[in-house]
């Protein structure tokens, strides 16, 4: 198991350019990362032995108006080695496009899904993007702070 | 010349053994599953949505609607993200409670798994059995909040209100009879030759693919993945008792059956000693009643019936959550069906979809 400052150190150390801001939650190391290089910094945290980030716990969204933003939170843990990583991406709110990690863990691919159908980000990469618990002629996306109710 | 072509069969969202209101596509040549796509969304109600208008306290009730038939583990997860937020601790005596609420909820939700597992392999008697032990359990919580299936009893803070008198000596006559009840049902279901058939190499999932599906709870130690997040993550007072994490190793139907059942029983040891342990004490911390827990994020996790369940909790320091993201182990693990099922019989995938013990109130929210 990593000290927080451990896995932050590797992440930087090998993504120099990408890691734009660090924080801590709780004891996890909470990182804001480019998001063009969120698809192989999670392939890195999960080959990466003494990461083995094995588990994608959850993939979902926060819409932050007031920050200009729409931010796709990742938070990773590994089983054999216990120790959680949570990884944010910032997109725009106009136009939010956020390459898929469904190439790193298939549990990705329903949890990105659920992201476009509440949010409307569109997730590049991914083999089926389509809404999944909304009908698939629905307009807008719910979750958004700006989602006006029909 | 004869040619055979792959034709869609369309199963639900109205089926007896879906589980709930689930649509699943099948691609079929002949008889055999070329592939499934499930589509859900029958149940979704908003509540994520839902919670940004709620206060803290009013989406205590929503909770016990997404995995209705664990509704105590969805209060606990809840509550405890709301306690790492606010910096609220809960009192021991409410912890123990607690725990005795979550095993039995455990016991009772994977008593509909054997039931409803066997009307999906096609024996009825089963259902009765595991129902009638249930009943035992409903009673107890109707005892100490007055309802069977959506409690909005574990709440910020500790529990709504404190065991009645009668709750212990009840629940200790449950736990006495309910290992030979266990025994019966495994003498009438478990070693029934055509269970075997219908479970054993039924639905195989490997470990590496159940892990990087982000599959959990007994679907995964069914896989032979020994990972408990009670053991492994231990939160409440689940690290001052003694239990074994139940796993097997055939990855199939009948490992994740075998999982809950052994899971019953190593639970049935957990409440008789959170009984034994209970102290004395409140049964809720002083919490206010409007929460404003200060701005910042909690993620909390718990080991419910179906897995890993989990909370992310985004609060902007107002009264109502700014943002709440429910993580529903059915919703994950029902991602993996198609694996599972491709190349098996249709008969089969009912009991694939049967062994991964979904509810659709949880995947769909």
């Amino acid at each position: 198991m990593l000290a927080s400052e451990q896995i932050e150190q590797a992440i930087r150390n090998r993504f120099p350019d990408a890691v734009e801001e660090t924080g801590e939650t709780a004891g996890t190391p909470v990182l804001f990362v480019r998001a063009d290089a969120i698809a192989d910094i999670c392939a890195f945290l999960k080959e990466e032995p003494g990461l083995d980030f094995d588990y994608l716990m959850s993939l979902t969204a926060v819409d932050w108006p007031a920050l200009g933003g729409l931010d796709v939170v990742y938070h990773l843990y590994s089983i054999p080695q216990k120790h959680y990583v949570t990884l944010k991406v910032r997109a725009g709110r106009e136009n939010p496009v956020v390459p898929s990690v469904t190439s790193v863990w298939k549990a990705a691919n329903w949890q990105e899904r659920e992201a476009y159908d509440m949010f409307g980000i569109r997730f590049e990469g991914h083999p089926d993007l389509c809404r999944i618990l909304l009908e698939a002629d629905w307009e807008g996306f719910p979750l958004r702070k700006d989602y006006v109710e029909r | 010349m004869i040619s055979t072509e792959e034709i869609q069969l369309n199963m639900g969202p109205q089926h007896p053994s879906t589980h709930g209101i689930l649509r699943m596509i099948l691609t079929l040549d002949g008889e055999t599953v070329v592939d499934v796509r499930p589509v859900i969304g029958y149940l979704h109600r908003g509540i994520e949505k839902l919670a940004e208008n709620r206060d803290y306290l009013q989406f205590v009730a929503l909770t016990d609607r997404t995995d209705y038939l664990s509704a105590m583990m969805n209060n606990a997860v809840y509550s405890m993200a709301v306690e790492k937020l606010a910096g609220i601790e809960a009192p021991e005596r409410a912890e123990f409670i607690r725990v005795i609420m979550m095993e039995l909820n455990r016991i009772a939700s994977h008593l509909v798994f054997v039931g409803t597992f066997g009307l999906d392999l096609g024996a009825t008697t089963p259902f009765l059995y595991a129902f009638r032990e249930r009943e035992d359990i409903l009673d107890l919580f109707e005892m100490a909040c007055g309802a069977r299936l959506t409690y909005n009893y574990i709440r910020p803070g500790g529990v709504s209100r404190d065991l009645p008198a009668g709750f212990d000596r009840k629940a200790r006559a449950f736990l006495k009879k309910m290992p030979s009840r266990m025994d019966e049902i495994d003498d009438l279901f478990s070693k029934n030759e055509i269970v075997l058939v219908r479970a054993r190499g039924v639905g195989v999932i490997s470990a590496e693919d159940a892990i990087n599906y982000g599959m959990s709870g007994p679907n995964l130690r069914g896989s032979g993945v020994v990972f408990d997040l009670r053991k492994d993550e231990p939160y409440s007072v689940y690290n001052r008792l003694n239990f074994d994490v139940v796993t097997q190793s055939t990855c199939d139907c009948l490992g994740r059956y075998l999982v809950r059942t052994g899971e019953i029983r190593e639970s049935l040891e957990i409440v008789e000693q959170a009984l034994d342990m209970l102290p004395e004490g409140e049964h809720t911390a002083k919490a206010p009643r409007a929460l404003k827990p200060p701005a910042g994020e909690v993620f909390a996790r718990i080991e419910s019936s179906r897995g890993d369940l989990g909370v992310y909790l985004v609060s902007d320091g107002s009264g109502n959550p700014y943002r709440l993201h429910w993580r529903p182990p059915s919703f994950i693990n029902l991602a993996a069906i198609g694996r599972m099922v491709k190349g098996w019989k249709i008969a089969d995938t009912v009991a694939v979809l049967g062994s991964l013990d979904i509810v659709l109130g949880e995947i769909d929210r």
